[in-house]
């Protein structure tokens, strides 16, 4: 809480200290915001005072605020930003063909290079396509900029050629947002809705400019002042309640580290490491974290959740101490959140004090950033070993230890003679390797590429995990390739996804982006055809897309992507899948689409449920782990 | 549930109320009321909000007030510590036999009358609900034809005002 008086004493840590008054210096106890340098991004030139028109200052303002790349598509509102646009030589807009590709392609940028992502579209419809992509940023915590065209200022409220009101149709998916009828404004706008976007809690920014104050005469200088009074994200944990969370670790016997993408976000992997080394306990790392805590780590127990490691799921549901890390006790992680962990004490450290007690109620909430929070964690816990306090976690150890020797993840090989899903993604990462960057749609296929692919490092997984935005994969995968051109970057896509947003192959093949998609066929809307097998006595009501083995293939994969130019692949044995995958990854002078025909019988595995507690796990079709009797 | 109410400080800025109201819609609170107004500093109003919840459920949504970037500050005024007064104006039938029990039932409130006409008074009165619902009930034997109420206004005692520490430079 980074303002005020807070209302919940537990939260106390989270007031900032008063004005920056030059005396005034904060004892060790008192929690600080750690003011950046500069609440303006980019190199803070000093320009100016120059007279431009507002569409010019708004690329003029993006160029300062170091900005390279940017997706979009023009309409009217937004035409006058367009032709400063194409002077400029420090920004390169890629035009895509679908505004919600636009806003994936500027989330898949954000969450490989760290920066925000920015897309620019016009006003109506076009800011309306960007609705989901925004959804998608705010549920995930992705830095994203989203740059609308309005109408003039003159006909907003009169329900004008393409209008729409989103500022508030936004709303209560943004982290921000601003209308802009002031060309004055537009450089201090732009600065602000950057720093927000990109610190504390990362989030989308809408930035709506009517036509008139881009058509408009304004005086740009840089830097802006930007005035934000009451946004003062808390980035230092309190260290009262950081030797608090200490003490717990020294005490615990059975704790976890549960990971969440606040790490990632906050990059903090190496802080993160060190500490859990230094404990010795288990980590989780949750579908958001995949990659920040090394797979091959033997700390590691996997991944959480409804789909989650037996390992990993079992270590949360019995531990005595969780050591909450940038996670948020999502449903998917707690299943029945009233039998979740039930033993478990709790330290959570987040950015969000919202996110705190949210769910789950803390014993010890540290308000402030992880890459600030885990090195002071990480010296409390050395003091305490010093001080002789290392408890024994052996038995814990070979708890866990057993389970992911006894239920690894695995799979089974289809009866219908066509290739198992997780075995081609599998293959998939291990020749890739974890340079890779792997870019999910939404369903059976991102999981199985949560569950088979090694991640060894950050930022190398990418998913729409909190909205679950089917169709997020290729346009995001594009995204990730501009911000990351010299990686491989797959999109492991759905037969279902891939079709909601492959015109952005078109982007691809135009701007020489070379992608790698993965079209995971199994001619169905595999997860909900899952849950229609299991809960719904095999009743597939519209699941079926005949894209797959013996159906008309409506459409055809592989003159699709030829049709856009891409190269394309088509794999249905076994025997051709290593040898396809090779080929596709010896082809970087444009895109490649591999048509993988596999069974659509494949499912999940292991599954929580939903409605039942995690300790209901099945590793397969009402197949439950056998436990341990010693609890 | 338990009332509470919360004054929070916000930037003058467009669209403000409306993301204070719809956080409290979306979080699926019901507001008993709200009144907003400038406060002693240009630029920074006040939105005073009434609204019932358990005190888990007010906290989280507390903070989610906290993270719209115009509000600058919260604070929850009990009653306490608090002065806290709605604003109400009634229009109550009243003629020549009963104009007198009508004047002499708002002396007894120190409510005014504020418009007379041959056949009603328009009855002005400020107070706690409590004590508004008191006179309304005095007043409803003689008819009350309309009534418009304010939100609740709240104002912590003593010295020390809420915009202070608000105030800071950015």
């Amino acid at each position: 809480m980074s303002k005020g008086s807070p209302i919940s004493p537990a939260l106390m840590a989270a007031r900032p200290a008063a004005p920056a008054a030059p005396s005034a210096p904060s004892g060790r106890d008192s929690a600080q915001t750690v003011v950046p340098q500069s609440a303006v991004r980019g190199p803070n030139n000093v320009v100016g005072p120059i007279q431009m028109l507002g569409s010019a200052a708004i690329v003029r303002s993006l160029e300062e605020l170091g900005v390279d790349d940017i997706f979009g598509l023009p309409g009217g509102a937004i035409l006058p930003t367009y032709d400063p646009l194409m002077a400029s030589s420090k920004l390169r807009h890629i035009l895509v063909r679908h505004e919600q590709g636009a806003g994936h392609a500027a989330q898949g940028y954000a969450m490989v290079t760290g920066r925000p992502g920015v897309c620019i579209v016009t006003s109506g419809p076009g800011a309306t396509n960007l609705v989901t992509a925004i959804a998608d940023a705010h549920m995930d915590s992705v830095p994203m900029v989203a740059i609308t065209g309005q109408v003039s200022s003159a006909f907003i409220g009169s329900d004008a050629f393409q209008e729409a009101d989103i500022v508030g149709i936004t709303m209560p998916i943004t982290k921000h947002s601003y209308l802009v009828t002031n060309p004055e404004d537009i450089p201090r706008v732009l600065a602000e809705a950057f720093h927000i976007a990109s610190t504390g809690r990362p989030g989308p920014v809408l930035v709506d400019i009517a036509k008139d104050a881009q058509q408009g005469q304004m005086t740009f200088s840089w830097p802006p002042k930007v005035e934000l009074q009451g946004y003062r994200p808390v980035l230092r944990g309190h260290s009262k309640q950081v030797r608090e969370a200490a003490r717990l670790i020294g005490e615990s016997t059975r704790p976890v580290f549960y990971v969440g993408g606040g790490v990632m976000k906050a990059h903090a992997a190496a802080e993160l490491k060190e500490l859990a080394e230094l404990v010795g306990a288990p980590v989780v790392t949750t579908l958001m974290a995949r990659g920040v805590f090394p797979d091959s780590h033997h700390q590691h127990v996997g991944m959480p959740g409804m789909h989650g490691a037996v390992s990993a799921v079992t270590a949360l549901q019995q531990a005595d101490l969780l050591i909450t890390l940038g996670a948020r006790f999502d449903d998917r992680v707690t299943g029945v959140l009233s039998s979740f962990a039930p033993g478990a004490k709790v330290i959570h450290a987040d950015i969000d004090p919202a996110e705190i007690s949210k769910n789950r109620t803390a014993d010890v909430p540290i308000v402030g950033s992880v890459k600030e929070i885990i090195p002071e964690l990480t010296q409390a816990v050395r003091d305490q070993h010093a001080a002789g306090d290392a408890p024994d976690i052996t038995a814990w150890w070979s708890t866990l230890n057993h389970l992911r020797k006894t239920y690894p993840m695995g799979f089974v090989q289809p009866d219908d003679g066509l290739s198992a899903p997780q075995h081609v993604i599998k293959r998939i990462g291990e020749l890739t390797g974890p340079e890779g960057v792997y870019v999910a749609g939404v369903g059976q296929h991102q999981m199985w590429a949560a569950q088979f692919i090694q991640y060894e490092r950050p930022d190398s997984w990418l998913n729409s995990g909190g909205l679950g935005t089917m169709g997020y994969s290729v346009p995001a995968a594009m995204g990730a390739k501009v911000g990351n051109p010299d990686r491989v970057v797959w999109a492991i896509d759905g037969d279902g996804c891939f079709q909601m947003t492959n015109q952005e192959l078109a982007t691809c093949v135009i701007n020489n982006i070379p992608i790698k998609v993965a079209v995971i066929n199994n001619s169905s809307l595999g997860m909900v055809r899952q849950w229609q097998t299991l809960f719904y006595e095999g009743r597939y009501s519209n699941t079926d897309l005949n894209t797959g083995h013996d159906t008309v293939r409506v459409p055809d994969f592989v003159k699709l992507a030829d049709a856009y130019g891409c190269a394309g692949l088509r794999c249905e044995r076994d025997e051709d899948i290593d040898a396809t995958i090779q080929q596709a990854l010896e082809i970087n002078d444009r895109p490649v689409v591999v048509d993988f025909v596999v069974s659509r019988d494949s499912m999940v595995w292991p599954m929580v449920p939903s409605g039942v507690s995690n300790d209901l796990i099945q590793i397969a079709r009402n197949m439950t782990p056998q436990w341990e009797q010693e609890d | 549930m338990a009332r509470h109410t919360l004054s929070v400080l916000v930037e003058d800025v467009p669209g403000v109320l409306t993301r204070v109201a719809s956080l409290f819609a979306r979080r699926a609170f019901n507001i008993n009321s709200l009144a907003v107004g400038p406060t002693e500093i240009p630029g920074m109003s006040r939105i005073t909000v009434v609204v019932e919840a358990e005190g888990d459920l007010l906290e989280q949504v507390t903070k989610q007030l906290n993270k719209l970037i115009n509000v600058l500050k919260i604070v929850e005024l009990t009653s306490e510590t608090s002065v806290q007064r709605d604003h109400i104006l009634i229009k109550v039938r009243a003629d020549a036999a009963t104009r007198l029990q009508v004047t002499q039932a708002a002396d007894l409130f120190r409510a005014s009358v504020v418009d007379v006409s041959t056949d009603s008074l328009i009855i002005e009165a400020t107070g706690t609900p409590e004590k508004l619902s008191a006179l309304l009930s005095v007043l409803e034997p003689f008819g009350v034809r309309e009534i418009v109420q304010s939100g609740t206004l709240a104002i912590g005692r003593g010295a020390k005002s809420m915009s202070d520490r608000a105030l800071r430079t950015a």
